[in-house]
């Protein structure tokens, strides 16, 4: 087990410098997920617009692998549809199995392929997509 | 005390972890085993094993002996008058929910009070919330002073003429605190009310005497002191125990069973429902004979050493935050590491070989005490040296490099 496997920098440059941190406009759909064995917690705010992802930010505590994971997952999820953010919360759910998985267009998130080597650790990197898959699918009841 | 020859009792721990020696640095959530108690539990199954108290059989009279023998040890060790007053359980938390369900629940009504602290663990908080919400009581907490400690003043003005119950850890497993278990059971008599102790981390580490402490109710777990896990008793002071009513309802705690109406043995039988955990009650008693062979002062002795060793190099390190108050340390040190979270911390000592616990440690409500969300936590046994120790501190610096090399 190497750690460079794990933090590598592209990692480290998202905890430091986390994109779309914030909150949204008090209308934005908001999701709060805690991951229990640690404390850690995630409000992950969407702007929602007919099926469509307009704008993501989010705010909370956590690890450097769960707010790195955050600060991508949101920067990708722009301007996506519903069932393509699925599909990409489905793409990163196979990368944390250690399966080859490419995001076309936005590699940064293929860093995080190293958390599956720490099995300890999927829950921090899952948890903001977690978030993602539960507010989509509130909408798209 | 000769902690070579202990080491080489528990199998575990020779092994490497991603290519380093292990140091095992996590018995304060649960102790490693020593051979003795493998092989007790081995040993039970291979030539004694049968179910308790029903066979007329000599395997049937065996399993009772090893299963009755390990309450008598049980008994001995929390030095309590009789057998009968020990009742095994899973563990401190089935032991705690037990006196919830079927002392507190009966007892407390609109107006009373339930005495605790934000130090408890969620065990020993839990269960005094939904008593509180079933019977109308109110949940009262002694405020805590900065480092988390309390005083006694603050327990008499806390715990009234309307206090049913003082339940309190007597070790904290975030702060490595004693609490004075002995004066707060004495102020909640005077005041009419029982006093539960949560022994999920003295027992373990320390002499314990139900009587001298004269607390009510005394909770446990086996796993933390070298005994297997899913084994734990609940001490109860015969009188108490005797008026309660069990919650489970079958198997060895039957007496008469008419078609409507049904009568239920003695303690402790009528809270032990189902067939009981017979193995893991003998490996308990195997863990603590391995303990009393040592002596409980010893242990005690040497977890206070290594977690003022462990202090005192912790605070050597720049930037590192040490909850707790500094003196009179039972055996674990938790603290922060500057910016770094927890459980980075954790996975770059996991790399090194050193397992330590990050998160709030099932004390949510103290976190918040404290202002953080999580912790690292390094807790110490009997197998564990000064040069572990040594290597934590390494494992830290090489954190400290890494992320302030990969952040900065």
């Amino acid at each position: 087990m190497q750690l460079d496997d794990l933090y590598r920098r592209v990692i480290m440059d998202h905890y430091k410098n986390p994109r779309n941190h914030g909150t949204l406009e008090a209308d934005a759909v908001t999701i709060k997920l805690n991951n229990p064995t640690c404390g850690d917690s995630i409000a992950l705010q969407l702007q929602v617009d007919n099926g469509l992802v307009t704008d993501a930010k989010f705010s909370g505590e956590g690890c450097s692998i769960s707010l790195s994971s955050a600060s991508m997952m949101t920067e990708v999820v722009k301007g996506k549809t519903f069932d393509q953010a699925l599909e990409l919360a489905d793409k990163f759910s196979s990368l944390m199995k250690g399966e080859p998985v490419e995001f076309e267009g936005y590699e940064d998130i293929e860093a995080l392929s190293g958390v599956n080597k720490f099995p300890a650790r999927i829950k921090c990197a899952t948890l903001s997509w977690n978030a993602l898959r539960k507010g989509i699918e509130q909408q798209q009841e | 005390m000769n902690i070579a020859a202990i080491r080489e009792q528990f199998p575990i721990l020779h092994q490497e972890i991603n290519g380093h020696p292990l140091v095992y640095l996590d018995s304060a959530a649960s102790s490693q085993k020593p051979r003795s108690v493998i092989d007790a539990i081995n040993r039970y199954y291979e030539k004694d094993h049968s179910n308790v108290h029903r066979g007329v059989h000599t395997l049937g009279s065996r399993a009772t002996d090893a299963y009755e023998g390990a309450r008598e040890k049980v008994a001995s060790f929390l030095n309590a008058a009789l057998p009968e007053e020990i009742i095994f359980t899973r563990g401190t938390t089935t032991a705690l929910n037990l006196v919830a369900s079927s002392y507190a629940r009966n007892v407390c009504k609109p107006g009373d009070e339930i005495v605790i602290t934000q130090m408890e663990h969620h065990s020993n908080l839990i269960p005094w919330q939904q008593v509180a919400r079933a019977t109308g009581a109110t949940l009262k907490y002694i405020p805590l002073q900065p480092d988390g400690s309390f005083t006694l003043a603050d327990a008499e003005l806390t715990i009234t003429a309307n206090t049913k119950v003082v339940a309190m850890t007597y070790v904290s497993n975030v702060l490595g605190l004693v609490n004075p278990v002995k004066e707060v059971a004495a102020i909640a008599h005077r005041n009419g009310a029982v006093m539960v102790v949560d022994g999920a981390q003295s027992t373990p580490h320390m002499r314990v005497d139900v009587r001298d402490l004269d607390c009510d109710f005394y909770a446990f777990s086996g796993h933390k002191m070298c005994g297997p896990t899913g084994i734990g008793a609940l001490y109860g002071k015969k009188a108490l125990l005797s008026k309660m009513e069990p919650i489970e309802f079958g198997g060895e705690m039957i007496d008469y069973v008419d078609l409507y109406e049904s009568t239920w043995k003695d303690i402790p039988y009528r809270f032990e429902g189902g067939t009981p955990i017979i193995a893991n009650a003998v490996g308990l008693g195997a863990a603590i004979d391995f303990l009393q062979e040592i002596g409980m002062d010893e242990i005690d002795k040497h977890q206070r050493q290594l977690a003022a060793y462990a202090y005192d190099r912790l605070s050597e390190l720049e930037g590192v935050t040490i909850y707790g108050p500094k003196a009179d340390r039972a055996g674990l040190v938790t603290f922060n590491l500057g910016d770094v979270h927890p459980h980075d911390v954790a996975t770059v000592l996991d790399t090194e070989g050193i397992a330590v616990r990050a998160g709030h440690h099932c004390c949510q409500p103290l976190m918040r005490f404290l202002n953080v969300s999580s912790t690292a936590r390094a807790s110490f046994y009997v197998y564990n040296t000064e040069q572990e120790v040594d290597q934590l501190i390494a494992g830290l610096l090489k954190t400290k490099e890494f992320f302030g090399h990969a952040i900065g």
